[in-house]
């Protein structure tokens, strides 16, 4: 091994290890030893993942600076001078992401353990989870371009798997067809700016193969040494790194959900809470940002690209966010929360906050890891209601809950004491500050800062609702607290969410960069040059004091309407404007509008074309056919009476010839192989013969 | 003309009449079972003769893709179509004499063709190693047809399941 | 007996050819007649090969034959899928009773 080589495919391969084995096996290891055996398989491997990723971590932190542990196994496609190896990379940024993707994720599997008991599908559901890690460890910690897409397509499918697990159920199954079929049109971009990349990287084909103008690879280590030769060139009039920019986020917005393809995010709650903690919460959906973050090289030479993603990130957030004020359902409430941080994370990547945007990455895999699981663990005590109208008090049978619920949403809500508040303030400093948009800063950061206001009244009243009021009976008995698989896990999240706090306490306070800003500066070399509006550290301090001022607000007001669920206020107000709410909470009917317009449009095209088809093309034809058989009436005439009496002539003649001929129609094979060779015999000798009389 | 046989020489004809006995034996054997197991003998033989002739990788793809794939193809097509002891040589005094007849102008017109040329020919280079500048060429030249060609497989891939599917209707037809 | 050259080898394909031909003009049985065929193509690409030592050192014979080989493999599979097709439907393989098209 030498100085910065670690096995890191290791990490990726040992959960494929037990997908493999649950996949293949399972079945029968269920029936024969039962389920523990399976999840010591499926939970004991990614564990294994987590400490060597540590292992590669540490490993890293010895390296000097900018350097990168990396992996190679072998060189995957080679042709002419371009190469792509099958090799793993680990900088800063993946060993960030590797760490939270196999923590995070481990502590779901043992979540699961509890929350999949006595499920048929158990097996299966290890076997996917496994197969979600491989994919997404091989996302974070591709050493390129190409392998990195084959993990981003991996997590879409055990994302769709995941979400239809339940298929007996129609409705699930359509969610996770929802989910693939959104995720194919963002995925469609993303091939797209791949294929403007390479063309624009330069290259021509000729007779010995793939030239380029020098070694070319996709390898992310030397992208960023190419890409300036691109930067001079355009197509149809705009220069190629924001059209791969602009097909890189199309990509981005399909994986991470953002306007306008963030539909099937809600939708996909269909799936196992776990899945929905794991997936579409922590990890899967954050590739996006993670990809924008990667390729940040590329972005900052494109001030037209990052005002695309931060703007439609804010939009986003802020969207979200409304409608996430109006839903009952604790899982879409979290859902469209989901979607709302990501839009911050993507104000954050946006602006070139890159690395606030990866930090709030980091806090959000906390908090609305532990948020999902504190209502999975809520759905399993109300036996699988999700209605929050039908729940409250449960604060009292279930302290662990309640409080790592409480702690998640102070997190979530921009508090200054737990994890959130530093990551999303930092971005919306970032977004006032930046003047490397074409847009001002301040619109950005006014719409985050809604955004936030609205994020902590959501979580706040569903806090409130769930948590406080008078405890409903289930089935005749009151809702418990949970296993211990369970609830251990929802306070190690809890306490994540607090700890990593101290990995991004602001320069404000410190009067240094903070820790996760200079541990990722190597990697985020190209954003220190964007320009900054150069606003002081008095605006600064005023920016913080507002967002704890609107944080606070949306408690109050949660407070005021929702606490112990005795207040009357949110009835009479969604009363008095009936329209409003019914707009928001049918989520603006933007299901019902893409049904209307791209599925509709798409059929009503089908529907036109067969009717051409029908009308034009055949009417045409049939009026042809028309105006011919009018001419062969006329023509029928002098045939009949003229030609006939030769023709019936020649017929009678050729009909008796024809009648000895057609024995040897046999319809069998050989003899009519016979013929061909006789045939071919014949025609080269005389092919021959001629050329001598002639030649 | 009469210089001693080389080592080429000798395994030359060697291999040309294990190709040539074990391909007619393949053509005359009453028993299809046989028949096939003899052709292994022939794609064999035209490996090597691909050998000989510096075709290294065409040779080592003969025996996998003929012999390891064909050949079994045929074996399940003589096992499913379930008449192996009946798999008699035509009696049909017709077809034979037919067959006999083309067989024995072809044979004589093709190796008079052969013989008597005039071919324009170089002499042969030494031995070398194909398969990197085949692969070249697969991705440069003959990139077209080397693309079109997975088309074409897959086509048959969906053909031969089409085809080979059993339809209820028509099981009830027969 | 000379030396091996050119001739040689298109003396081996052209009996190659001949029994295949034969082959599909007298045996009844549907696989027989596969046998042929893929003589007959073996024949063929014994010569392309042969041709493309002797005449000139290009690699193109060597990618036609490959390209031989792929289709021959392809219309193996298809042939098989036909023939369980007419044994199911017709109960034999015997091409002399599969005249549909009879005139």
């Amino acid at each position: 091994m030498g100085e910065n080589t670690f096995p890191l495919w290791l990490i990726p391969f040992l959960p494929l290890v037990g997908a493999f084995i649950n996949g293949a096996f399972g079945y029968r290891l269920q029936r024969r030893f039962g389920e523990p055996v399976i999840s010591a398989i499926g939970v004991s491997l990614p564990w294994i993942s987590f400490i060597l990723a540590a292992i590669g971590f540490v490993k890293l932190q010895g390296l000097p600076e900018g350097q990168a542990v990396i992996s190679q196994l072998w060189t995957w496609v080679e042709v002419g001078e371009f190469k792509v190896d099958m090799a793993f990379a680990m900088d800063p940024l993946s060993a960030m992401m590797a760490l939270a993707v196999t923590f995070v994720g481990s502590l779901i599997h043992i979540y699961s353990i509890g929350y999949m008991h006595k499920d048929d599908g158990y097996w299966r559901f290890f076997c996917y989870m496994n197969l979600f890690m491989f994919a997404m460890l091989t996302l974070v910690l591709a050493d390129n371009l190409l392998l990195m897409f084959v993990g981003w397509e991996g997590v879409g499918l055990c994302s769709y798997l995941l979400i239809g697990f339940w298929y007996k159920d129609l409705n699930n199954a359509k969610a996770g067809m929802k989910a693939f079929v959104v995720n194919r049109i963002g995925d469609f971009g993303f091939l797209i700016g791949f294929f403007i990349l390479f063309w624009s990287l330069g290259g021509e084909w000729s007779e010995a193969g793939y030239r380029t103008t020098g070694a070319f690879s996709l390898h992310f280590g030397s992208l960023p040494a190419m890409i300036d030769s691109m930067a001079t060139k355009t197509l149809w009039g705009v220069p190629a790194p924001t059209l791969v920019g602009i097909f890189f986020f199309i990509g981005a917005a399909g994986k991470s959900a953002q306007i306008p393809l963030y539909i099937w995010l809600p939708d996909a709650m269909a799936g196992p809470t776990p899945v929905s903690a794991l997936i579409h919460a922590a990890t899967m959906v954050t590739a996006g940002v993670y990809m924008v973050a990667r390729m940040n090289f590329l972005y900052v030479l494109t001030p037209t690209a990052m005002t695309v993603v931060a703007l439609v990130g804010a939009v986003t957030a802020l969207f979200a966010a409304t409608i996430g004020c109006f839903q009952y359902d604790i899982k879409k409430v979290l859902a469209y929360s989901t979607v709302s941080q990501l839009g911050f994370m993507f104000i954050g990547v946006g602006v070139g906050a890159y690395w606030a945007g990866t930090y709030h990455l980091l806090t959000h895999a906390f908090f609305k890891a532990c948020l999902f699981l504190c209502a999975g663990s809520v759905i399993l005590a109300m036996h699988h209601e999700q209605d929050m109208r039908k729940m409250g008090g449960l604060g009292k049978p279930m302290p662990l809950t309640r409080w790592t619920y409480w702690i998640a949403c102070v997190a979530i809500a921009g508090f200054p004491v737990a994890s959130g508040f530093f990551s999303k303030d930092e971005i919306l400093w970032q977004a006032f500050n930046t003047d490397a948009l074409l847009i001002p800063g301040w619109i950005p950061w006014l719409l985050g800062f809604v955004a936030a206001g609205l994020t902590s009244f959501y979580m706040w009243r569903s806090y409130f609702m769930t948590f406080t009021g008078k405890t409903p009976e289930v089935h005749g008995h009151e809702p418990e607290e949970q296993r211990p698989a369970v609830t251990g896990v929802l306070v190690i999240l809890a306490i994540g969410a607090i700890l990593a706090s101290f990995l991004g306490l602001p320069h404000l306070w410190m009067h240094i960069p903070s820790a996760i800003q200079q541990f990722l500066s190597p990697v985020f070399g190209a954003a220190a040059n964007l320009k900054t509006a150069g606003y002081g550290h008095g605006t600064e301090w005023l920016l913080m004091i507002a967002s704890v001022g609107v944080a606070t607000l949306g408690l109050g007001i949660a407070w005021w309407l929702y606490r112990g669920r005795t207040s009357t206020i949110p009835e009479r107000v969604l009363k008095t404007f009936p329209r409003i709410h019914k707009v928001v909470y049918n989520k603006y009917y933007v299901d019902e509008a893409y049904q209307a317009t791209a599925i509709r449009g798409f059929l009503g095209l089908s529907r036109l074309s067969a009717w051409f088809d029908f009308k034009i093309v055949d009417g045409m034809v049939n009026g042809a056919g028309t105006i011919t058989r009018a001419f062969a009436w006329i023509d029928g005439a002098i045939d009949t009476y003229i030609v006939d009496g030769i023709v019936n002539l020649v017929a009678q003649t050729v009909k008796a010839i024809g009648a000895r001929l057609r024995r040897t129609q046999t319809g069998r094979l050989p003899t009519y192989l016979a013929g061909l060779v006789i045939g071919v015999i014949v025609l080269i000798v005389l092919t021959r013969f001629l050329s001598d009389v002639y030649g | 003309m009469n210089e001693p046989l080389t080592l080429v020489d000798l395994v030359f004809y060697g291999v040309a009449a294990l190709t040539v006995l074990s391909g007619a034996y393949a053509v005359f054997s009453g028993n299809i079972v046989r028949a096939v197991f003899s052709l292994m003998g022939t794609f064999f033989g035209v490996a090597v003769l691909y050998g000989l002739l510096a075709a290294d990788f065409v040779a080592v793809i003969q025996v996998l893709v003929y012999v390891g794939g064909i050949l079994v193809l045929m074996l399940f097509a003589v096992m499913l179509s379930g008449n192996i002891e009946t798999a008699a040589r035509s009696n049909r005094a017709g077809s034979i004499i037919l067959g006999g007849l083309v067989g024995i102008v072809l044979l004589l017109f093709l190796i008079t063709l052969a013989v008597q040329g005039p071919w324009i020919q170089t002499d042969p280079e030494a031995y070398r190693a194909t398969t990197a500048s085949i692969g070249k060429m697969l991705l440069g030249k003959a990139l077209l047809p080397f693309e079109l060609l997975s088309v074409v497989l897959l086509g048959v891939v969906i053909g031969a399941v089409v085809i080979a599917r059993s339809r209820k209707s028509e099981e009830a037809d027969s | 007996m000379s030396h091996v050259g050119l001739e040689h080898f298109l003396v081996v394909g052209a009996i190659l050819f001949t029994l295949g031909i034969v082959c599909v003009l007298t045996r009844r049985n549907a696989v027989a007649v596969l046998i042929g065929i893929e003589l007959i193509l073996n024949a063929a690409g014994l010569n392309l090969i042969a041709f493309s030592r002797y005449g000139g050192q290009s690699l193109e014979g060597s990618v036609f034959v490959l390209f031989i080989i792929v289709l021959a493999a392809a219309e193996a599979a298809v042939a098989l899928a036909l023939i369980l097709a007419i044994q199911r439907r017709l109960k034999t393989v015997d091409v002399d009773r599969t005249d549909s098209l009879k005139g």
